[in-house]
């Protein structure tokens, strides 16, 4: 049960890490709670269909399928995270001002809440698929019954839940002025290290080059296996051991994101300039 | 020209698709790797200590003969893939430097662990 409880928690943490920083970043959007329970809910179904067809899926694509997927939905989380920066340097400004009054709503327009959404139902997909293909292996071969595998299971996932609620209660206490400016950088981050794994992904199925097999090796300080080093993996895409190529798709999104979210803000501040004339 | 960002919603999911589509059909066969089995039965790797020639790539077969799924995962080696029950998965791994990378089954950590060596 313990064992259980543990394996649970590590990797309902990544998720629930990603979902906090996502909540603390959309704050005073509206109707953000149903996009981000959508996207969660979507990705514990994604979750369940990606186990049922977990056999077909280790078959696909020459035996890559399960590479190509998770490279694929990581990307996919990449654009949408990106998009969100982007969109916040459109308008972030305007939201940091007037949250707190009641019944504001945000400028017309695109909002990035379902790509939020997406990003939410890719984090959940990506850990959930795994756990619930565990917990089908414990459920088939344990002898501690079902109530001992769900007292685990549920134990591990409050664990995960709670650090995730520390993580967004830490994120909200930080001054409104300076809120979208933190989640802005962690999403960055969190789109780079995404970006980073989706490579890892790539290199495992053999369709990019690792481009050096350990580019720095800290692992005598901390790897991925502790608890804080799976945080410090999610928040910031650690890795104690990276390929070349894991880096250069981290730096690459840092740059790439960056000079989207600079070119459109200093767009809006020539409109705006202009507008004020 | 067409940008990611002039196009609608419908018109990215398609791209994507597109994209996914022809990833994955489009994947190389590597015949030509040296080539190593694993066989995972009892939530145990057999053998437990696997040689593999350093500075090529490496085709790592593992045939999981249990019947629950089984995730191969190395951190050291930077591969983590689920193996149904009674399936076969092709991990590549490599070019390695000398030196042992342990391995693990992540749902069955206690007992499932080995490494490799690269001579």
């Amino acid at each position: 049960m313990l064992a259980t409880a543990i394996i649970v928690f590590r990797e309902v943490l990544e998720a629930s890490l990603i979902i906090s920083i996502v909540l603390a970043a959309s704050k005073g959007l509206a109707g953000r709670n149903t996009w981000v329970g959508g996207g969660i809910a979507a990705g514990v179904a994604g979750a369940v269909l990606v186990a049922v067809f977990a056999e077909a899926l280790a078959e696909a694509a020459a035996g890559m399928g399960q590479e190509l997927f998770n490279a694929s939905i990581l990307l996919a989380a990449v654009l949408m995270l990106g998009w969100h920066n982007v969109w916040m340097s459109q308008h972030g400004r305007e939201m940091a001002k007037s949250v707190g009054e009641v019944g504001r709503a945000v400028a017309a327009g695109d909002r990035p809440l379902y790509a939020l959404a997406i990003v939410c139902a890719v984090a959940v997909l990506r850990e959930g698929s795994e756990t619930v293909l565990f917990l089908y292996g414990i459920a088939s071969t344990s002898g501690e019954g079902p109530t001992a595998m769900l007292i685990g299971g549920a134990t591990g996932v409050a664990g995960g839940v709670a650090l995730g609620i520390a993580l967004y209660f830490g994120l909200l206490s930080i001054p409104m002025r300076h809120l979208f400016t933190v989640t802005n950088w962690m999403i960055l981050l969190l789109a780079a290290g995404m970006a980073s794994q989706a490579a890892g992904f790539l290199v495992q199925a053999d369709l990019v080059p690792p481009l050096g097999d350990a580019v720095w090796d800290t692992s005598w300080l901390l790897t991925e296996s502790s608890i804080f080093g799976k945080v410090l993996h999610a928040l910031v895409g650690y890795v104690s051991r990276p390929a070349g190529i894991q880096v250069a798709f981290f730096v690459v999104t840092i740059v790439v994101i960056e000079t989207f979210t600079l070119l459109v803000a200093r767009n809006g501040e020539a409109t705006r300039k202009m507008a004020t004339r | 020209m067409v940008s990611w960002r002039s196009l609608s919603l419908p018109a990215r999911a398609a791209a994507a698709a597109l994209i996914a589509g022809v990833a994955f059909t489009a994947v190389p066969a590597r015949a030509d790797d040296p080539t190593v089995r694993i066989t995972i039965k009892d939530h145990k790797f057999d053998p437990e200590v696997v040689e593999v020639p350093a500075g090529v790539k490496v085709t790592v077969i593992v045939k999981n003969e249990d019947s629950t799924p089984e995730e191969f995962e190395s951190t050291e080696l930077r591969r983590e893939k689920v193996i149904p029950g009674g399936q076969e998965g092709t991990i590549y791994i490599g070019p390695l430097r000398p030196g042992s990378y342990e391995f693990f089954g992540d749902f069955n950590p206690k007992t499932a662990r080995g490494r490799i060596v690269a001579k």
